[in-house]
């Protein structure tokens, strides 16, 4: 067995030319200068594609009479690690469970996803979203109606069974 | 048609419009430049720059402006009250007059007179720029030693220290100029330049690039970027500055870089003057020539209003192209060592400047005493001499012995050496048990 050993031969200081450096280096600058090909995303105009697994602004699902797919089973308050979410349930007159107040604080929210993994019936979900600004705090605190309001497509977790997205 | 200066109240007049004009035109040249730098380091970086505000973000130095002067001002509490705020002031100054000796076209024909394009055709000429500029680096010093903080004082002395090291060498290679010139004012340089038929950077190509050298350390530009420094200093003396103070600071070192191109087009590429003598005018004998011949005999001038317009914009083109090589090498080169400054400054170019002085004092002495007339030919020997003696310059630059350290990479070469087998270079765990 015989051993490689690399032996770095460092440039003489004398031997380096300075003025042929800058020269090149000019060029360089030069060529990047004058190339059209730029990397900046001009953003507003341009936007960002999103990957299906990015965990943005929470959607809740409705059934097709526009009534909340949350059945009020309390996990996902449970499961929030950021207890985010503040909701109290009710139960109509034939006995279904819906949610009276269904409150999601955007600003308390760390957006790991684990409220869409828990839910029982596919109701709350977090989605492929991230512009939302707004001009007071009290309005980042997305309610039931807000949360159905929401039409951007939620986010498709990762599943460990399929781990490529198949 | 007998052309005549202006006079009488209507020569009070144009001066007036002049430095209004003038002054409102470097100005938003000087607003412009910091647009012009942002976004050209941005192209040279592969991105955009500042597009938002405006057409092509062309509204972005009024944004940047309305935003410096909203901004509080912070005042140290240590800091010397009264030279604090006298130091942006005592920068801000003379980064702006000295544009006032600079000739920026031909001559404008008026109904009540012909105007010169130049604010004061001061007899002392580039010694009033010389002196102007020298002045700013008092307000760089104050700046520093008032803001009672030790980078900010480092800034201001090495300010100090390049200003001194830099303004020789710059001064030597203005003596070549003069010497050829035999004048020092702008307007007189520049028709001599258009006599000789050719402009100083060929007959003076030596001089031309030391005078780029020591503009360049004198702006305080990088790669002479020793007193700001960011990197080592903060941002050197205007560390504790804020708002309008410290663009007060950014709109004289942009100011000094306007005029700095201003005066190397004027000295090096003819100012106005355009290729061809049908823009020459020129106040002689009280009468406005075009050319002098050998014999004595003039050619008067004919100037135009569209003949100012050309030489106007063949000065700004100069002055332009200047401006931009000041932002490319600026976001080309990285920044020198302290020493390397004082060595290249010291070692380098006072000896070459002192040389080449002596060089074209003989030169110009021997084609005077053999009679060569002031033409072509002339400035032809003289280019054939400066040629030379910038082969050797740059063939000596080019040894590397100037500036060490600059580690190419083209020159590491990888050497594989094979210990042959058998050979262990250490204990094996047998050997150890």
């Amino acid at each position: 067995m015989s051993i490689s050993v690399k032996v770095m031969q460092r440039p003489e200081p004398e031997t380096t030319s300075y003025l042929r450096a800058a020269l090149s280096g000019m060029a360089l600058t030069f060529r990047h200068m004058i190339n059209p090909v730029k990397v900046t995303q001009q953003y507003p105009e341009e936007q960002t594609q999103l990957s299906p697994r990015w965990r943005g602004t929470h959607v809740m699902e409705m059934h097709a009479d526009g009534r909340p797919k949350c059945v009020a089973c309390g996990l996902c308050p449970t499961v929030c690690p950021a207890n985010c979410i503040r909701l109290v349930g009710g139960e109509d007159d034939q006995g279904n469970r819906y949610p009276i107040v269904y409150e999601i604080d955007e600003f308390r929210c760390i957006f790991c996803g684990m409220c869409q993994e828990v839910c029982p019936v596919e109701a709350i979900h977090v989605g492929q979203h991230f512009e939302n600004a707004e001009y007071t705090r009290d309005r980042f605190v997305y309610d039931l109606d807000r949360l159905m309001e929401q039409d951007h497509p939620s986010t498709n977790l990762w599943d460990p069974s399929d781990p490529t997205g198949e | 048609m007998e052309f005549q200066p202006i006079s009488g109240i209507w020569a009070y007049v144009a001066m007036s419009l002049k430095v209004t004009v003038i002054f409102t035109v470097v100005i938003v040249v000087v607003a412009y430049t910091t647009l012009a730098e942002r976004r050209v380091s941005a192209w040279i970086q592969d991105r955009h720059g500042p597009n938002r505000v405006g057409p092509f973000g062309l509204l972005q130095p009024i944004a940047d402006g309305i935003k410096n002067i909203l901004k509080e001002e912070t005042l140290p509490a240590t800091a010397s009250r009264v030279f604090f705020v006298l130091a942006p002031v005592l920068v801000l100054f003379p980064s702006l007059v000295t544009f006032a000796v600079i000739p920026i076209a031909a001559p404008l024909p008026t109904p009540a007179g012909v105007v010169d394009m130049i604010i004061a055709d001061v007899p002392i000429g580039i010694l009033y720029v010389l002196a102007f500029s020298s002045l700013a680096v008092y307000g760089v010093v104050l700046g520093g030693w008032a803001s009672n903080n030790k980078y900010a004082f480092l800034g201001g002395l090495r300010a100090s220290a390049q200003m001194v090291s830099y303004e020789v060498a710059l001064g030597l290679s203005l003596i070549t100029v003069l010497m050829l010139a035999g004048n020092v004012t702008l307007t007189e340089i520049i028709w001599q330049q258009q006599q000789l038929g050719m402009w100083f950077a060929f007959p003076l190509s030596l001089a031309f690039i030391l005078f780029v050298i020591s503009a360049f350390a004198e702006t305080n530009r990088l790669p002479f970027d020793m007193p700001e420094a960011e990197s080592e200093l903060i941002t050197g003396y205007h560390t504790e500055y804020s708002a309008m103070k410290f663009s007060a600071f950014m709109i004289s070192e942009f100011g000094h870089m306007v005029t700095a191109s201003a005066l190397m087009a004027t000295l090096f590429l003819g100012g106005w003057d355009l290729p061809g003598s049908w823009d020459n005018a020129f106040w002689y004998d009280g009468q406005l020539v075009r050319a002098v011949l050998a014999d004595g005999t003039v050619l008067l001038a004919n100037p135009t209003w569209w003949k100012t317009l050309l030489t106007f914009a063949g000065f700004a083109v100069k002055t332009g192209f200047f401006l931009v090589v000041y932002i490319w090498i600026r976001w080309t080169l990285p920044r020198f060592r302290y020493d390397q400054v004082m060595s290249l400054g010291w070692k380098v170019m006072l000896p070459t400047g002192l040389a080449y002085v002596m060089l074209i004092g003989a030169t110009i002495l021997v084609l005077d005493e053999i009679g060569m007339a002031w033409g072509f030919g002339y400035g032809a020997v003289l280019t054939a001499v400066s040629g030379l003696a910038t082969f050797g310059f740059i063939f000596m630059l080019d040894r590397g012995r100037t500036i060490t350290g600059a580690a190419a990479q083209r020159a590491q070469r990888v050497e594989t050496r094979t210990i042959p087998a058998g050979v262990v270079p250490h204990p094996t765990a047998e050997e150890i048990a």
